[in-house]
């Protein structure tokens, strides 16, 4: 067995065999799960207490009754008046009492309604409130005016952008092109953030821990730095792998077998966006159907295997400054800051110009931003299902292995004289100079 | 020799860590590598250890120039030594055994060798983290010679030790330095040189000030001082005739001209019917050797370097 090969799997298994690795890997599902229950329950909570509203129509634009709803049961008193109500929602008969004064004319473009109660309604069912009457005066206006009522819904026209290629004809989206490939965009952009500070962190503490526990000077007298650096990045790259693929494997049989356990409809589970918009009454079968046409429109063989590139390259350039970081620190926390924060702005930079880049992925920022190295693993990858041009890609991934080639390099150079030094505070310009030592 | 230095320089930006040092360690020796603190020992020894590259110079292990397998034939235990604490005794060894080159099951032996041999077989699952600080020196020893190096590079090797598990270690340096085991040891405690040492460098300011056999080293450095005991009284042209140093009831330290002049004190006295109770040559120590090699040095140096500005 090579010496490489050792380190990385002494580096692997110690970190498979933690117990925050077997925790983080079985509680985040979980944790995911509550957070989506809890989000879903917050998002879908209307509270238990019941209203009881008195309605009070002096205007007789209730034909229709309000339907009872969101915990509100309507109440409609005849003859009785306003001040025998109030009373009564004094005495505790009712919370409140909802007056739809007389209409001055049917030309009204603005209609008041009162509700007499010392409980405001919450803003919710209140603004329902007034959608619910604002339709019941409309119709009333409608049959007031004999209008007719089909040549009126004529005069509602939906209009849709549907995007054509004159090119590449394979191309063509429909009008929901655009915001779909933002969001695929946006997961991968962010999921790439995210891995490349996490594992990121986890090499320069791991590097750090070497440097302070001063086995280091054992170590590089049996192994090159520079095996024991790379060593570091692919072991702990190995373990973010087995991580995901664990977490897929979870997450797969989580998702089979929760219906069973809740029999709740997986469907409306996984679009809760358009689940709760299809509750709203806005949303047909056609639109959810296009969605997924969308879905499968995209190229997804070649936006993973890209996306897989490009986290390897940005996994081994991110890792590899960040494990020369880590040896230049050794015990003093504190100074961390000053040498973390110039990594860490390229990624962040990257970031924001990601979430420009899904909005407008053809600006010349979000084209330079995917070639430019440090900030292509992030900004590419969400540009991908926007389809931009071949070259640009090549050129994107030429220039990115070349440079986790060359970050490698370089941090090995910085590594091998940080992790021996110790007691001095370090500064860039110092690190600078390590570079051009030999051997 | 098992080890050769040879003109070796290692500078860091302006810095001369290491100037043209030049010295052989023989086989079979136990080797004094000496000197004040930033002399340049750590330097030196991370360059025979491969750890860094000589600027110029070169150095050989066995008559053959440092390489990338030079690893796996040095032990070499730091003195600012540590251990991976979330692993186990034996996972360990394992590990640092393998990447010295040794297969699993020669390892497994090695280990299972030096483990009982310490009586401390059980210790195998336990977690380097739970051991004591002297326990764990006890591991870092095994670590260092489990891959059986010809070369072993010892830096401060008993600090942090117990009498009795620094007598265990130096028997045990004793036992490979007999088997054939040559020893580069580095230390500021001079009595230890004296006792385990036969050849010595004394390095200061990155040179080489001092090199030999300790025996010859220790008569390059001698004053000529005797100390002599007997009963009665002296003869009272004594003091006339020899530089008496030190003068105690019975006992006096004199200082002669050469080494044959012993003999003539000896004759002397016994002419006269002194009875000789006590009769010593005084050498000096390594303490004093140490003293006053490195302080003439930087006294001239300083001196120089007064004179030049």
């Amino acid at each position: 067995m090579s010496k490489l090969s050792l380190i990385v799997k002494r580096e692997y298994l110690t970190r498979v065999r933690s117990r925050s690795f077997i925790l983080s890997t079985l509680l985040a599902p979980l944790a995911f799960v509550l957070y989506l229950v809890v989000v879903v329950w917050i998002s879908s909570y209307q509270g238990n207490d019941r209203q009881h509203i008195a309605v009070l129509d002096q205007s007789g634009v209730l034909k229709e009754r309000l339907p009872d709803d969101r915990g509100v049961r309507f109440d409609y008193p005849a003859n009785i008046s306003l001040d025998s109500l109030k009373k009564a929602v004094q005495s505790g008969s009712y919370d409140g009492v909802l007056q739809i004064p007389a209409l001055p004319n049917l030309a009204v473009k603005k209609q008041t309604v009162y509700y007499h109660s010392d409980k405001q309604l919450s803003p919710e069912i209140g603004s329902w409130i007034e959608r619910k009457i604002a339709t019941r005066i409309r119709d009333f206006k409608i049959d007031s005016l004999r209008l007719d009522r089909r040549s009126l819904e004529t005069l509602d026209t939906e209009v849709a952008i549907d995007p054509e290629s004159i090119v590449d004809k394979s191309n063509e989206g429909s009008e929901y092109t655009s915001v779909i490939a933002a969001v695929i965009g946006g997961v991968i952009g962010f999921v790439m953030f995210f891995m490349m500070t996490f594992y990121g962190q986890m090499v320069m503490r791991s590097v750090m821990e070497e440097k302070v526990n001063r086995i280091v000077e054992v170590m590089v007298s049996t192994v090159k730095p520079f095996d024991l650096m790379l060593g570091k990045i692919l072991g702990a790259g190995a373990v973010g792998l087995t991580q995901i693929l664990c977490w897929v494997v979870i997450y797969t049989g989580l998702a089979m077998l929760m219906p069973m356990f809740l029999g709740v409809d997986m469907a409306q589970m996984q679009t809760p966006a358009a689940g709760a918009a299809a509750a709203a009454g806005e949303v047909d079968a056609d639109k959810i159907g296009l969605v997924l046409q969308e879905l499968s429109r995209q190229n997804w063989w070649s936006i993973i295997t890209l996306a897989i590139i490009y986290f390897l390259g940005g996994y081994f350039i991110f890792t590899s400054l960040f494990a020369a970081v880590g040896s230049a620190i050794g015990e003093d926390m504190g100074q961390s800051q000053s040498l973390v924060f110039p990594i860490m702005l390229p990624i962040i930079i990257a970031l924001y110009i990601m979430m420009a880049a899904i909005r407008n992925p053809n600006s010349g920022l979000a084209v330079f931003a995917s070639i430019f190295p440090l900030f292509s693993p992030v900004v590419m990858p969400a540009r991908l299902p926007f389809h931009p041009p071949w070259w640009q890609v090549g050129l994107s991934v030429v220039l990115l292995i070349g440079s986790a080639f060359f970050f490698v390099w370089l941090a090995g150079r910085i590594y091998r004289v940080g992790i021996l030094l110790y007691g001095k505070k370090v500064t860039f310009k110092e690190i600078g100079k390590w570079m051009f030592y030999k051997g | 020799m098992i080890l050769s230095i040879q003109n070796v320089v290692k500078t860091y930006g302006s810095y001369t860590a290491v100037d043209h040092v030049t010295f052989d360690v023989p086989k079979g020796s136990v080797f004094g590598l000496l000197g004040p603190n930033g002399a340049g020992k750590t330097s030196l020894i991370r360059m025979i250890t491969t750890i860094t590259g000589p600027d110029s110079g070169a150095i050989f292990l066995n008559g053959e120039k440092l390489n990338e397998r030079t690893p796996d034939k040095i032990g070499y235990m730091p003195e600012e030594r540590g251990l991976y604490k979330k692993m186990k005794v034996g996972e360990h060894l394992l590990y640092l055994a393998q990447l010295k080159g040794l297969s699993s099951a020669e390892a497994n032996k090695q280990i299972d060798h030096w483990l009982t041999k310490f009586a401390i077989k059980d210790w195998w699952s336990k977690k380097i983290e739970d051991l004591s600080k002297g326990m764990q020196q006890k591991i870092q020893f095994i670590a260092t010679i489990v891959h059986q190096p010809p070369l072993l590079i010892l830096d401060e090797p008993f600090t942090g030790l117990d009498p009795i598990n620094t007598n265990l270690i130096k028997d045990e340096i004793r036992q490979l330095n007999a088997a054939g085991t040559s020893i580069i040891f580095s230390t500021h405690r001079m009595e230890q040189v004296e006792e385990m040492c036969d050849h010595i460098v004394l390095i200061n300011r990155g040179k080489n000030v001092l090199y030999g056999e300790v025996k010859s080293i220790k008569n390059q450095f001698k004053q000529n001082l005797y100390r002599l005991e007997w009963e009665g009284a002296l003869p009272p042209d004594f003091g006339e005739r020899f530089a008496i140093v030190e003068q105690e009831n019975h006992a006096v330290t004199v200082r002669l001209h050469n080494e044959k002049e012993s003999n003539d004190l000896l004759r002397h006295l016994i002419q006269k019917d002194i009875r000789i109770t006590h009769f010593e040559e005084i050498l000096p120590t390594f303490d004093e050797i140490f003293i006053r090699t490195v302080e003439g040095e930087n006294g001239a140096a300083d001196h120089q370097a007064a004179a030049k500005s």
